[in-house]
């Protein structure tokens, strides 16, 4: 949670017609931050962050931003800019104009206005383009001229929707890295809609993972890729084994828990409470699971056995397909691809067995 | 190997491939081929009778440039090009700032059966053009629609004659007629503007009117310069309108072409004029165009 929320987003849910695009969502965004709203497509980020530019009217619901009621006030007078999709570049102007655009009201003498925009123009590593046409342009310096032309009118809060998914691989990379750097420049607060779940890990302070119009869970990368509370986000974010199971017991500091793939494991407790007999799912990392040789040393909590099917090799490492008696979903395992061990492990229909501590077990609410 | 490449050269195909020009010409051959039966020999046909001018008999002709003389001489003549100019540039203009409102309207308004729409405004156009100005005959007449519905509300006590037989009623009936042709291609380009342009604009602090002026109009511009040439041109020569609801003082330069192809027979001399009308066009429209990409590259 932010020690002083700037954007306040309470209870507001926004219907065309009979869909419900944006179901009843609270959320409360620092000042300063930068936050990603991530989902699967459809699940209503365009909309909510819509509302909060002013495009559309919550059906219920409150918006503050900065402390100032935000329903009645129509997006030209509304102190946030945003980034579109598409970029909305203004096709008939030329880079200098597209960026002058939002400043034809502070009347600034044509040296100030000169200067500003070359300023800008630097900030995005863009100096001489000023005369070029939009159609002149790269993906990427499209991408960035959109987002010059929202920071020149020193907005409260930028608005980005899906800002890099035009762009191919290697550039998003490098874009996701000078957007970070700007932020921290520029100090404004981002909010920056993603379906993309590693590049909402990698560049956002916070991270609000939406589903049907709902947010499930609001949280630092760390905290919802580390401890998941739900099976969607669990799901969503990275890869992750997810098993059903019930609760047996509770032991001391952990809870047995009964699966059909895995068996009975335990769990360590962190903070959900459970009951005697309730569903509900745990789930392993790929990279919490080893494989288990009969010279190593560690100690583990639990284990199976299972017959290696397949691997999918990434360089650094290496995912491995472990095939487990009486299920047909396999097993995913990472490892390192230390001194080639990746390639090492990845021969054979062997049998292998499989091992985590009982610590990386994530106890996940049916929800 | 020489001999085998040698070959396929020479077949149709590998000609195609190699110049690809070859097949557009190829593609375009029948409507090249209607353009100089249908409009090329006319015209050097028209060009022709107009250098020609009768000597007494009357299978005796000679060239000379005396229906041009004759017609730079009668101020008449002039006046009336001069007026038909002006009054194309008026109805032209009538036309677009009518049909603007109608095609944003359609273009931004209408989600659920813009094809409908569309075809209600060529609706006028399913009668005949002489219908139509004869309507106008009907409203704006001395007992017309106008004249009699403003005596029954007791407005006016004697019927109004200024409002028929007057350039007025040319540049209305005109507007009325060429409606279509200002919205259809207004619509269009409006349709094609993406919304999020506006929308940017409106992000970027502009409210509604300057959002307008700023993105959609610009945007919007190609259509409106094809409405105003779309409307301007063909009412140049417009002679029906004007002889039916013009008067006297409404006449235009195709008034003048016919009657000299008509009641005077005199083919040479109406040539000389359409080639002259045709000229002036030409020039007006290029004036036009050429201001238009001044005006653009001030603005932008
Ligand atoms: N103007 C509209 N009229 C009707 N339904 C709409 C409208 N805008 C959005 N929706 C619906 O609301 C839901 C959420 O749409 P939204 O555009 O917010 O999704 P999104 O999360 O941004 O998806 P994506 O990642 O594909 O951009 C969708 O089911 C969509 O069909
Ligand atoms: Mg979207």
């Amino acid at each position: 949670m932010p020690e002083s929320s700037f954007i306040s987003i309470q209870g507001v849910s926004k219907h065309f017609g009979s869909i419900v695009a944006v179901d009843s969502v609270d959320l409360e965004i620092g000042k300063g931050e930068f936050f990603a709203l991530l989902g699967p497509s459809g699940c209503g980020k365009t909309t909510l962050l819509r509302m909060l530019a002013g495009f559309e009217i919550p059906s219920q619901g409150e918006i503050n931003i900065d402390g100032e009621q935000m329903s009645t006030v129509p997006p030209y007078q509304r102190p946030v800019n945003m980034v579109f999709q598409n970029y909305a570049i203004f096709p008939h102007l030329n880079v200098f104009q597209n960026i002058a655009f939002g400043l034809r009201k502070d009347r600034l003498p044509a040296d100030e206005l000169e200067k500003r925009v070359s300023d800008v123009l630097s900030l995005i590593k863009m100096e001489g383009f000023g005369e070029r046409k939009p159609d002149e342009l790269s993906g990427g310096q499209r991408q960035r001229v959109a987002l010059a032309r929202a920071l020149i009118k020193k907005p409260k809060v930028l608005l980005l929707d899906e800002p890099l998914g035009a762009l191919d691989k290697n550039l998003r990379e490098q874009m996701q890295l000078e957007l970070r750097q700007l932020q921290k420049i520029v100090g404004v607060t981002f909010v920056f809609v993603t379906h993309d779940q590693e590049e909402a890990l990698t560049m956002s302070d916070r991270i609000a993972v939406m589903s049907a119009g709902k947010v499930l869970e609001v949280g630092s990368p760390e905290d919802l890729y580390e401890h998941p509370q739900t099976r969607f986000v669990a799901d969503f974010l990275g890869t992750m084994n997810v098993f059903d199971g019930h609760i047996h017991a509770r032991d001391g500091d952990s809870y047995i828990v009964d699966t059909r793939e895995l068996g009975r494991i335990s769990a360590r407790i962190e903070s959900q409470d459970f009951s005697k007999g309730e569903k509900m799912s745990v789930a392993l990392r790929p990279e919490n699971l080893q494989i288990v040789n009969s010279q190593s040393m560690t100690v583990m909590d639990g284990s199976i056995s299972g017959v290696m099917s397949n691997t999918a090799y990434f360089g650094n490492s290496a995912q491995i397909y472990v095939e487990l008696e009486g299920s047909d979903q396999p097993l995913v395992v990472s490892i390192q691809n230390l001194e080639g061990a990746a390639s090492k492990a990845a021969h054979g229909n062997r049998e292998v067995t499989i091992g985590w501590s009982k610590s990386s077990v994530l106890l996940l609410k049916d929800a | 190997m020489k001999s085998s490449t040698d070959k396929t050269s020479l077949s149709a195909m590998s000609l195609w491939r190699r110049y690809p020009a070859l097949k557009g010409y190829a593609l375009a051959s029948p409507a090249i081929l209607l353009m100089i039966v249908a409009l090329v020999s006319p015209f050097l046909l028209l060009a022709g009778t107009s250098f020609k001018i009768e000597t007494g008999s009357s299978d005796e002709w000679m060239l000379s440039l005396a229906n041009y003389e004759f017609f730079f001489e009668k101020s008449h003549y002039v006046n009336t090009l001069v007026r038909s100019i002006f009054i194309s540039t008026l109805v032209a203009l009538v036309t677009v700032l009518l049909a603007y409102p109608a095609a944003y309207f359609i273009a931004f308004h209408v989600h659920e059966n813009k094809m409908l729409w569309l075809i209600m405004i060529t609706l006028p156009f399913w009668t005949s053009y002489l219908l139509r100005v004869f309507s106008w005959k009907l409203i704006l007449g001395y007992n017309g629609f106008i004249n009699s519905g403003l005596m029954w509300l007791d407005l006016i006590k004697q019927p109004l004659d200024f409002i028929l037989y007057n350039t007025n009623a040319v540049i209305l009936t005109l507007a009325h007629a060429w409606a279509a042709f200002a919205i259809l291609p207004i619509y269009v380009s409006l349709q094609k503007i993406d919304k999020s342009l506006i929308e940017a604009a409106h992000d970027l602090g502009e409210n509604k009117i300057y959002s307008f002026l700023r993105v959609t109009l610009p945007l919007s511009m190609p259509g409106v310069v094809a409405a105003l040439l779309l409307v301007f041109i063909p009412t140049v020569g417009d002679y029906v309108t004007p002889k039916l609801v013009g008067g006297p003082k409404g006449l235009m330069i195709g008034n003048l072409i016919q009657s000299a192809f008509g009641r005077l027979d005199n083919w040479p001399l109406g040539a000389a004029i359409s080639i002259i009308s045709m000229i002036t066009v030409t020039f007006a429209v290029c004036l036009f165009l050429l201001g238009i990409n001044r005006v653009r590259k001030v603005l932008i």
